[in-house]
């Protein structure tokens, strides 16, 4: 079955429970892409992701900051984001004496239920429809949170009936429930509680948005460690013969193997899992465990290497 | 030497905390089984979503909001809850409301549902007002209590202090005014035009009806916040920071760690999951890696029924795989050695494939959990 390529979206969100890699699949996506010719904003949306890290970066900004030719990297800060809001829309000679209203932007920011969520969405929507970039990449906040963002405009909808704001959410609900613009790629691990957070995101998203989901993105897959007739006689030197080399001092190699026996089987039964409730509605694509994980670029670019098949 | 155990003392709140996807739930309700087993203590565990699998282990496949008791063959007594943000959030409202009329309005409020229902940030304040409001009952002599997964992880500490805020501030009380006198006055008037510019008439309209229904709560809010954020601050409350060996877990917990201790909370530890095995070492899988080298395959491949060259495979791919194993536990025991140069006691503990699956297999984690050893400065 051919799937929409993911390149050939505007705007992805990179989720995941914490702890799965999201952050470093989004950055591995965002790099394959950039290597494709594709301009690509990636937008952390927490100041803490460890995006910037990713690129060598110390600190990222609202202001994107260019990578090479086709990536730039930014962090939404939803005050900044406030303000090129008001900026852009008001037109406000206010906006010169924000100091001033400080305490009021902060409320709205911080406190008023679903500004964060909306201002992120609207700066994200934004851009895509000011199509400086090809394509934007959000490194998004965990399963549990996302739907609060994807859900943030209509529901603002539902309680704010005139003004500005009502006017603004409409063209993102448009952007957002077009599957071909946009789309979510959940990020998990073969394990059971990420499969099972993965199953209710799936289900949250179908019930509560109206946002397609892309692609799943199983990561730290184990590595396949043989195959065949090899792989049939680890087996079963795990499982039936672990004293078949005859020595008390083969102990180490034996623990080690019986741990990456079950680690595999493990992983291949919530991968079925997975599989069974995707069916074939997108793609889940495989990324292998990295035991040493390379710091800063050389990670970004090795999950690149790895994703570069599957986003074409 | 100490050990786990030693170091939570005579605790009666324990905090478990640090980033998702590394054990935080599991090992929260592993420590209360071990503890409930061993010691005649009266103990309940609050999760926030526990894996069914866990729950199954436990045998008590419908964990809610309410405490329910789990069949333990131990001196003490074991309950275990899951936090359900919604009925937590009604049950307050219910609690705190002067008449059962205004509790209604709030919670039928479309503004109310919004905030309790969708937004992250309301999750976490709810989480600890009701660790205070389980305190409150007097059941248990010790709660365990997990914390929301996230990297927002310390939202949960800040927000009884933010919630007070949020409740005392100008502005909230400056919203609520228009329906009073100030609509007009000239102080307000650039808010207003910037408020009604952005958020437009009616959802002030919205937002001011509710906040005047929930006027009658704040005292009450505040308070409460106050209290919750005094419990955390208490001599019998412990954090166990939990991560894994991996990188960022690692500097998630660590960055965890560092904040705790700016708050002169008192953290009881910080448990490294998902070790190797210690049994996985440099010197033995050398030394069984020679062995196998030496080893006569033609036998071997007569044993297992398959021919020399498919057994000599598979030997050389288990000799590469014990490799990559030990060197990976080599450079987590390494770690571990660094992370304890610091003040916070460190524990490492390992878990097994499918471990949990069972109350047994649970009780053996935890009490692992209890007698892991704390790792030496200079080890």
């Amino acid at each position: 079955m051919a799937f929409t390529p993911l390149g050939s979206r505007k705007l992805l969100f990179v989720t995941g429970k914490g702890g799965v890699g999201k952050t470093t699949v989004a950055t591995g996506l965002a790099r394959a892409l950039a290597d494709e010719g594709k301009s690509v904003l990636l937008i952390a949306l927490d100041k803490r992701s460890e995006v910037g890290e990713a690129f060598g970066l110390t600190k990222l900004s609202f202001e994107p900051t260019k990578i090479d030719e086709h990536l730039s990297v930014m962090v939404l800060d939803t005050e900044a984001a406030l303000q090129e809001y008001l900026k852009i829309n008001l037109r406000l000679p206010i906006v010169a004496k924000l100091g001033v209203l400080a305490n009021a932007l902060d409320f709205l920011a911080n406190a008023a239920p679903g500004v964060r969520e909306l201002l992120t969405i609207g700066k994200l929507c934004y851009e895509v429809r000011e199509k400086h970039y090809d394509i934007i990449i959000a490194d998004a906040p965990a399963t549990g949170h996302i739907v609060g963002y994807l859900a943030a405009p209509e529901a603002i909808n539902s309680f704010v009936r005139v003004g500005l704001i009502r006017n603004q959410t409409d063209w993102m609900v448009d952007i957002l429930h077009d599957p071909t613009q946009t789309g979510v790629v959940a990020v998990t691990t073969p394990e059971e509680m990420p499969i099972l957070e993965t199953k209710q995101l799936l289900a949250t998203l179908a019930a509560e948005t109206k946002v397609a989901v892309a692609a799943a993105v199983m990561n730290r897959m184990p590595d396949i460690v043989a195959h065949g007739a090899t792989l049939s006689a680890i087996d079963a030197i795990i499982d039936e013969r672990p004293g078949i080399f005859g020595s008390e001092s083969l102990q180490g190699v034996v623990i080690a193997n019986q741990l990456a026996v079950a680690r595999r089987r493990e992983a291949e039964h919530q991968f079925t899992a997975l599989r069974e409730v995707v069916g074939g509605t997108f793609p889940i694509i495989t990324q292998p465990n990295i035991a040493v994980v390379p710091e800063g670029s050389t990670m970004a670019r090795e999950v690149a290497n790895s994703l570069r098949e599957e986003i074409a | 030497m100490s050990t786990l155990r030693e170091s939570f003392g005579d605790c009666r709140i324990i905090v478990t905390c640090g980033p998702g996807g590394i054990g935080k739930t599991t090992s929260a309700a592993a420590l209360a089984t071990a503890i409930a087993t061993n010691e005649p203590l009266r103990v309940l565990v609050l999760t926030v979503d526990p894996a069914r699998r866990l729950a199954d282990a436990l045998g008590v496949p419908g964990i809610g909001n309410e405490p329910v008791d789990v069949q333990l063959a131990g001196v003490g007594t074991l309950s275990v809850a899951m936090l359900d943000p919604r009925a937590s959030w009604d049950a307050l409202i219910r609690r705190q409301a002067a008449d059962e009329e205004t509790a209604e309005r709030i919670l039928q409020n479309v503004l109310y549902q919004n905030i309790t229902r969708r937004f992250v940030q309301s999750h976490d304040y709810i989480a600890m007002e009701r660790l205070h409001e389980l305190v409150g009952r007097g059941q248990w002599d010790l709660i365990v209590v997990d914390t929301p997964p996230t990297r927002n992880a310390l939202d949960f500490l800040d927000a009884p202090t933010r919630m007070a805020d949020f409740f005392s501030s100008r502005f909230l009380k400056w919203i609520i005014a228009p329906t009073r006198s100030s609509v007009t006055s000239l102080a307000a008037k650039p808010l207003t035009y910037m408020a009604d510019k952005i958020l437009g008439n009616q959802f002030l309209t919205d937002i001011t009806e509710f906040f005047l229904l929930l006027s009658s709560l704040y005292d009450g809010f505040v308070e409460r916040a106050r209290e919750v954020e005094s419990l955390l601050a208490e001599e019998s409350t412990k954090f166990l920071i939990v991560s894994t060996p991996e990188p960022i877990p690692t500097r998630e917990a660590t960055f965890f760690n560092e904040e705790l201790q700016k708050r002169s909370l008192r953290i009881g530890g910080w448990l490294v999951n998902r070790m190797l095995p210690a049994s996985l070492n440099l010197t033995d899988t050398t030394t069984g890696v020679a062995i196998l080298a030496r080893e006569e395959m033609a036998q071997i491949a007569d044993a297992l029924g398959v021919d020399v060259a498919t057994a000599t495979a598979a030997r050389d791919r288990m000799v590469a795989i014990a490799e990559e194993y030990t060197t990976v536990a080599e450079r987590e025991r390494a770690q571990l050695a660094a992370l304890a140069a610091g003040e916070t006691p460190v524990f490492g503990a390992f878990t097994a494939e499918g471990e949990i699956d069972t109350l047994q297999g649970v009780t053996s984690f935890g009490q692992r959990l209890l007698s892991a050893e704390r790792v030496l400065k200079f080890d």
